[in-house]
């Protein structure tokens, strides 16, 4: 069904179901241990063997030569796959003779881009980045694979490569996908504002790190081929190892059924799902390799760093007058860059705007998606210029943003308006909750003991993305709904929301639904990524269940249009038949998809929060801890508060984390992130974490979806860290533009 | 018995040399010798187990591996994550970082013997109730940490934020404190503590 017309009433708008919080229906089995993750499935792949990955140990350059006779002899290895035996793959840009089958979205590798997802590996001596697959030990037991991978000899022709962003920046060029945004003459206008700043923020390369590493079990059964892996999108994962392989995709069955996070880690295939499937097919037998947590941080992606230049110019009345944001990033070639100024799009009215990427070559692994890619990052520096422009003004940095407020595109005019924007309710009932009032607005001033106290407010802006997404139901003769639909959970809860929306759909309880997710046997689906899933693939359920009840409904020979679904029971015209009669033994399927018309471009379309932090500084170490946190946010509807309030504690931690202390740090002789583990690689731990508050504003959004939802995973740390930021200033009187704020950082700045 | 890491190596060590014939030993390099095998007795979860096991396999690998108790979770294998915590006669410990042929003898307990849906442990009902998770790699980790670490504080054994080192009580700090070895990277932490006070009130 394509949605190209804004919802009207429906069954959702019931709220029987959806919209109460429910508690995750795959709790029982993740609390007992019993959910199998990817490497996992030791009964459907008994005989496993195992497999350990080589990673290059130079950045650049390439390999001279390599001896395997040692690692080919040490005790039960099976195999040893290096650039000189390993089968021959296909990349980015070509597809293998023949095909992998059809193209099945806009981002899959079929169209334009051949093999977009595609990840060949060991294809050639040349080394890319450091810890790029450059050999594959296999053997009987992890234990021999382990030791034997550490026999592999290998010399390296080194070349110079380009590891520092600032030092390469000038050589960015403007991303195709991006193009510059130049609205009125703003070099014009903020030459003449009476108030402006043009100040400098940097952001460091940050590491996903979810708790599961990547890893895959591959069987081969003829010439069909399963993977176990642990992937967010799963048609994306078929698509890059159908095409790196060169089959068709209808030979490769990818399941994700549980996934231990992914915040973007999992959106891309990386070296576990190609080599166990080489190996596999070689050897005969399964094979199952796990990357080990120092492996991920090279081998696979990573947030990357920002220089962000950011120059606001107002009215004396505080209204902007020039809005200019200059990104710079690196990645490799086939990286795309880091949106920064995105969010800088949408967030605040002015007339005259500038915003500019450029993206230049770096040999550093691979940059790519992490939670709220480009916003993330780019309000870390958006949000503290506004506070520094406030002060600037000597406004109230609420006021200051309020009256900045924009309720169309402030790019294309009012005949862009947004579907729904809330910033404002969002930061006047977060300022009222949080007891903003209280707030010295001169920094320094609040003391507690050692400690100094500040807080500070951030605005959140992300993006409303949808994509298509389909799902198949059955009701049985015992009066359970199946849901089956590629659709991922990654710990954001869509086993239980769409367990609610068919409950809700049907007319039955919770009890009476079972969800089936993450297996590309399914029909295909959103999946995980870009906030995109629990509102897109709701809305294929739902079109599903719309399927299904017409089924239904003339089954028991009424007219479909006016049957209704409740307590197990079809009702129309004053008859009522048990949904378990109506459907007997055999029960009755059906299948829907959404798929999306122009109303993301007639509309703006974006979730909106605030963010309110209070933190203490210590005025003699500068240590900063986090006090209390407050998020509100306006997300369309809530389909389960309390999944949703997990999604946004997580978010509004991880923004903690940027703010505080995530910094993945370039070697920048050797070209690699040095502190490659979760003991250098600091992630926020419960100590680090107050009792936070989240409120959800009561909103639909009839132009998202028939369920009028949002997403909620990547608003949860959009500006979370620039609040923390603010509050810093406002506790200490520092103002640090280089994230993380370490210690170190603020003490050299710190006013008292 | 009690054995340490160190203990362990200098015993498997001697298993080779003892075990392989002379020539072989001298002749073959330390990396083409068959691997030592060690003959371990654990109870798991109540069962006894017995394990012919290459001794460099970890408590965890054993665990998941070997006897396919795979609830116990590999984040990092370094010690730096929590989520292969189980508890070794009663005491939490990360078991990727011990060998499993340092545990002849060890009663170990793990997620899968703590309950099952049906008959959860009041700690898994109350992660339940609270959302105590998201995505659930760390949550058999954090679930068999708090319950362990329960039983620290009752045992009186502080952390670095008790004050009175002879008067250790229960608070939400010490909570966060003790529960700082089990990282969770969806951030479930504050519906943690609240799932670990209502067992500790005696509210799950």
């Amino acid at each position: 069904m394509k949605f190209d017309s804004a919802a009207g009433q429906n069954v959702i708008d019931q709220g029987r179901i959806v919209g109460k919080s429910y508690p995750r229906v795959d709790g029982p089995l993740k609390v007992s241990g019993l959910a199998p993750y990817a490497h996992e499935y030791h009964s459907d792949a008994p005989n496993a063997a195992y497999g350990v990955i080589v990673g290059a140990g130079i950045s650049k350059g390439r390999i001279t030569a390599i001896d395997t006779s040692e690692a080919e002899r040490a005790p039960g290895v099976v195999l040893v796959m290096t650039h000189r035996n390993a089968p021959k793959q296909f990349g980015i840009g070509h597809a293998p003779p023949g095909g992998t089958g059809p193209q099945q979205d806009e981002k899959d590798g079929g169209g334009e881009k051949p093999g977009r997802h595609n990840k060949p590996q060991l294809q050639g001596p040349e080394v890319r980045h450091f810890d790029q697959s450059v050999a594959f030990v296999v053997a009987e037991t992890f234990e021999q694979a382990r030791d034997a991978a550490r026999l592999v000899r290998i010399t390296y022709a080194v070349e110079k490569g380009r590891f520092d962003l600032a030092a390469e920046k000038d050589k960015g060029e403007m991303p195709e996908d991006t193009p510059d945004s130049n609205v009125g003459n703003f070099d014009s206008a903020f030459a003449a504002a009476p108030a402006k700043i043009d100040v400098t923020y940097t952001t460091p390369d940050q590491a996903h790190s979810m708790m599961e590493p990547h890893a895959s079990i591959a069987r081969w059964d003829g010439d069909q081929l399963t993977l176990w892996t642990s992937h967010q999108i799963i048609h994306w994962g078929v698509d890059g190892v159908a095409g790196t392989l060169g089959i068709h995709k209808d030979k490769v069955r990818v399941i994700s059924a549980y996934i231990g996070g992914g915040f973007g880690s999992k959106l891309m295939i990386y070296g576990d799902p190609i080599l166990a499937a080489l190996a596999a097919r070689q050897l005969g037998r399964p094979v199952k390799v796990a990357l080990t947590r120092p492996q991920i941080y090279n081998h696979t992606s990573h947030r990357p760093a920002t220089i962000q230049r950011l120059r606001l110019g107002a009215g004396i009345d505080g209204k902007l007058l020039a809005i200019g944001h200059d990104v710079w990033c690196g990645n490799l070639p086939e990286g795309e860059a880091e949106n920064a100024a995105d969010q800088t799009k949408l967030l605040y009215a002015g007339a005259n705007r500038l915003l500019r990427t450029r993206k230049t070559e770096l040999d550093l692994p691979l940059g790519a998606s992490m939670r709220a890619p480009g916003e993330a990052v780019g309000l870390l520096a958006l949000e503290c210029a506004m506070d520094e422009l406030a002060e600037k003004l000597g406004l109230d940095p609420i006021e200051f943003r309020i009256l900045n407020d924009t309720q169309f595109d402030p790019e294309k005019g009012p005949e862009r308006p947004f579907s729904t924007r809330h910033l404002v309710e969002c930061l006047r009932t977060g300022a009222d909750k949080f007891g903003w009032s209280k707030r010295n607005p001169k920094p320094g001033m609040v003391r507690d003991g050692r400690w100094l106290i500040g807080i500070g407010v951030a605005s959140a802006i992300r993006n409303n993305l949808v994509m298509a997404s389909g799902a198949r139901v059955r009701l049985s003769g015992d009066g359970v709904l199946t849901i089956q639909t590629q659709m991922t959970d990654i710990g954001t809860g869509s086993y239980t929301i769409l367990a609610q929306i068919g409950a809700e759909m049907l007319g039955l309880p919770m009890d009476k639904v079972r969800v089936e997710l993450g297996d590309s046997s399914f029909p295909q689906s959103a999946g995980s990524g870009g906030s995109w899933g629990a509102n897109s693939a709701s809305a294929g359920l739902y079109y599903a269940c719309e399927n299904l009840r017409n089924a239904i409904a003339q089954r028991a020979g009424f007219n479909s249009t006016d049957s209704q679904f409740a307590d197990g029971k079809v009702s129309a015209g004053g008859r009522s038949r048990n949904l378990a009669d109506v459907v007997g033994k055999d029960g009755i399927s059906a299948e829907g998809k959404v798929e999306f018309g122009d109303l993301t471009k007639r509309f703006a379309q974006a979730a909106f929060g605030a963010h309110f932090a209070e933190v203490a500084v210590d005025s003699v170490t500068a240590e900063v801890r986090v006090r209390r946190m407050l998020s509100v946010c306006a997300a369309g509807r809530i389909i389960n508060p309390q999944t949703a309030r997990s999604q946004c504690l997580g978010g509004m931690t991880m923004g903690i984390g940027a703010a505080l202390m995530e910094d993945q740090v370039v070697d920048k002789r050797f070209g690699y992130f040095v502190n490659h583990d979760l003991a250098e690689y600091h992630v926020p731990v419960h100590a680090d974490i107050p009792d936070m508050e989240v409120i959800f504003l009561d909103e639909l959004d009839d132009k998202s979806s028939p369920i009028k939802a949002k997403g909620v995973g990547e608003l949860g740390i959009c500006g979370v860290g620039a609040a923390v930021a603010n509050a810093v200033h406002n506790a200490t009187g520092a103002r640090i533009r280089d994230y993380p704020l370490t210690l170190d950082k603020i003490m050299a700045k710190m006013a008292v | 018995m009690s054995l340490t890491r160190r203990d362990a190596m200098i015993m498997s060590g001697v298993a080779v040399a003892a075990g392989a014939t002379g020539t072989e030993a001298e002749s073959a390099p330390a990396s083409t010798r068959p691997p030592p095998q060690a003959d371990i007795r654990l109870t798991v979860n109540g069962q006894a187990r017995r394990l012919q096991l290459d001794s460099r396999v970890s408590l965890l690998d054993a665990l998941r591996e070997h006897l396919h108790l795979t609830g116990s979770k590999k984040g990092c294998d370094h010690g730096q994550c929590g989520a292969c915590t189980v508890t070794v006669n009663g005491r939490r410990i990360n078991s990727c970082l011990s060998l499993a042929v340092m545990h002849d003898g060890d009663e170990i307990g793990t997620i899968e013997g703590l309950g099952r849906p049906g008959r959860l442990h009041p700690m898994q009902a109350a992660f339940i109730a609270h959302d105590g998770f998201q995505c659930g790699y760390c949550t058999p980790g954090q679930i068999c940490s708090a319950v362990a670490m329960l039983e620290e504080i009752k045992d009186g054994i502080p952390s670095h934020v008790t004050e009175d080192l002879n008067d250790v009580r229960y608070s939400a700090d010490e909570v966060r404190e003790r529960m700082s070895g089990n990282i969770c990277r969806c951030a479930a932490y504050p519906n943690i503590v609240a799932a670990i006070d209502d067992v500790h009130g005696g509210r799950a």
